[in-house]
């Protein structure tokens, strides 16, 4: 059952613009995957490598923005006079480029910051993430800063002769975000079940011994950090391309925050986890709004995560696995016992 | 050279306070391994606490500011009674999690108590600033200067010569061993964060009268903290002061001579660039406080 329970969620998601016709509804499941999709790639580092990386939005807005400048071409004057001008590119080419920007990022920040742990990883990734926020506020030739980048083009499939399809409609942007989101689900789960994967767990639970065994700790994790800034730059410029139009906020912490609340409520360091928290998170707001204040929500939220690290510190589908583990090992166990023996569990 | 004389003044001013800021959390993060991220907040809850007393209450200027300070000290111990002893013994990323909760929460009760329109405090000096020379600062410049260092003092007293401070020191050496020496460690993590917020909220209640006060002060104000305890070295009072003056020195040049749109980059360029070349601070000998 459970090993299906991915293709399950597949078609069940698959349906969805079929007999869902709100606008505002689906809207809300089309940035929800894409946050998913950034929810994952932060996994892959809290939940498998356990470094807490708390600029993850600095990948995510590097992808929105390569995306949408190659998409839409610019000209800027670097130093000693040199110019840069670039045409504008099509729009899928933009976001693969998205992804490599994003990727060499998340290799430079990598090899640089890997050099620390604990506290001072937390602060050197939120330093660059602020960093690349004020360049993009302040290098207005190339991002416009805070007057934003417009009309960024929709996103165009199709081959040489056999015509072009503008996914102009919410229904066919949902498919799109659907199967960026299984494709990194899938690149995810393959690296986390590999050799690589194993080695990152190992690193995590105890660095020094494997160290010792000889597991080449940096690089593993600048590889965790290349593919997870590379799903967030994918996710950004999938953002970027949806809404059409981007400005600095994209790098605003608490986009991060969202990121990490999605993680640790749903789960770290398991597949399902982000999806599950990004649903809740995504879908908090589209409930909450005719009631509450968008600062409300965001006291909503702290509170929330607050309980979730008193009260849940694994998240809900670890939680979940262990009810059903319980149940199946002893089907007259009530409830109540097997959470008690959880919260026993928990560190 | 007018300029950079200026520019000097202002750094001495903004270092001071930075200087504080710095101490707080230099002193939570070195005796209580918490990273505060929430250490932002109470310095804007300083100037919020400030304009509230003067303005709404009537009370005197420097009265108010007395009391921010006494409800920093208050809102920290009851900040680490009620979310942070339940977790004594978490690793550091789980007590990070919930501070960022808690800096979620105050920042966005601030936003909803106060509204997003800044607020400006009245103070009692005069309009017309002190002139030297050919350097000009306002008096209430020279009285945030003033308090400040005084504040700095106060603490570098009260860590290196009370015996509440030996046994801050002691706890921060070696936790276990204070323990059984008989040092109340609860009640050192209490005075500890308490203190920690109070020198937060005195930044904050010193320097929300100079600027306007908003709801988004707040937001650099931790990072700009943990650049000048990454400077100065961890635990170390007269790093993080020399720390503050040093980035406030930073961002006054880097705003001057070459560009006021990256004068909050200067400190995460500092971070960067002290961790990844020089990660124990420039200062630390050991990790010692005092």
């Amino acid at each position: 059952m459970k090993r299906y329970l991915p293709w399950i969620a597949l078609v069940a998601a698959a349906s969805i613009p079929l007999w869902l016709h709100d606008p505002y509804i689906l809207n809300a499941f089309i940035t929800t995957g894409i946050f998913i999709i950034a929810a994952m790639s932060l996994n892959l580092l809290l939940g498998y490598t356990g470094q807490l990386s708390l600029g993850h939005v600095a990948f995510f807005g590097i992808g929105a923005y390569a995306s949408a400048l190659v998409s839409l071409g610019f000209d800027v004057e670097l130093l000693f006079g040199i110019r840069v001008v670039h045409e504008p590119w099509p729009v899928w080419t933009g976001l693969v480029m998205g992804v490599v920007v994003a990727a060499f990022f998340g290799y430079v920040v990598g090899k640089l910051s890997f050099r620390v742990r604990g506290a001072y990883f937390v602060i050197v990734t939120i330093s660059f993430a602020e960093v690349v926020r004020l360049v993009a506020l302040n290098w207005v030739e190339l991002t416009q800063g805070p007057l934003a980048l417009t009309s960024i083009p929709p996103v165009t499939l199709g081959l040489p002769g056999v015509g072009y399809y503008d996914l102009y409609s919410k229904q066919s942007y949902f498919y799109l975000v659907l199967a960026v989101l299984a494709l990194s689900y899938v690149v995810i789960s393959r690296l986390v079940n590999s050799r690589a994967g194993r080695a990152m767990v190992a690193l995590k639970e105890n660095e020094s011994l494997a160290v010792s065994v000889g597991i080449d700790v940096t690089g593993y994790l600048v590889l965790a950090a290349v593919v997870s800034a590379g799903i967030a730059g994918a996710a950004g410029g999938l953002y970027a391309h949806y809404l059409k139009i981007i400005d600095p906020d994209v790098f605003l912490f608490l986009y991060t925050v969202t990121m990490v609340i999605m993680v640790i409520t749903g789960g770290k360091g398991t597949l399902a986890g982000p999806i599950v928290g990004g649903l809740i998170f995504g879908f908090i707001p589209v409930f909450s709004r005719s009631f509450l204040g968008p600062e409300l929500q965001w006291i909503l939220y702290g509170l929330f995560m607050i309980l979730i690290v008193f009260v849940l510190p694994e998240g809900i589908v670890p939680a979940i696995e262990k009810w059903f583990a319980a149940r199946d090992k002893d089907p007259e166990t009530p409830l109540v016992k097997s959470t008690q023996a959880h919260i026993q569990d928990a560190p | 050279m007018t300029e950079f004389l200026q520019h000097i003044v202002n750094m001495l001013i903004l270092g001071s306070t930075y200087a504080l800021l710095g101490i707080g959390l230099t002193l939570i993060f070195g005796i209580m391994r918490v990273v505060n991220f929430a250490h932002g907040e109470l310095y804007s809850f300083g100037a919020y606490f400030v304009y509230f007393a003067a303005i709404l209450l009537g009370f005197n200027f420097f009265v108010s500011i007395l009391i921010a300070i006494v409800a920093g000290c208050l809102l920290g111990a009851l900040i680490e009674f009620v979310l942070l002893r339940p977790m004594r013994g978490a690793d550091i990323d789980t007590t990070m999690l919930i501070m960022i909760g808690a800096m979620i929460v105050m920042q966005n009760g601030e936003q909803y108590i106060w509204g997003g329109v800044a607020k400006s405090v009245n103070t009692p000096f005069p309009q017309a600033p002190l002139v030297i020379g050919s350097v000009s600062v306002s008096w209430l410049s020279v009285f945030v200067f003033c308090a400040s260092l005084a504040l700095i003092a106060a603490s570098y007293l009260l860590i290196n010569k009370t015996k509440l401070g030996k046994a801050m020191r002691a706890t921060f050496q070696d936790r276990d061993t204070a323990s059984l020496m008989g040092v109340n460690i609860q009640m050192i993590y209490m005075a500890t964060f308490a203190l920690g917020s109070a020198l937060a909220a005195a930044a904050g209640a010193l320097l929300g009268p100079v600027y306007v006060i908003s709801p988004q002060m707040g937001n650099l104000a931790s990072l700009k903290a943990f650049a000048i305890v990454i400077l100065g070295g961890l635990g170390s009072i007269g790093g993080a002061t020399i720390g503050g003056f040093m980035l406030a020195f930073a961002e006054e040049m880097g705003a001057g001579y070459i560009s006021s749109g990256y004068r909050d980059a200067m400190g995460f360029l500092i971070i960067i660039a002290v961790l990844l070349f020089k990660p124990t601070g420039l200062f630390a000998r050991a990790e010692r406080i005092g």
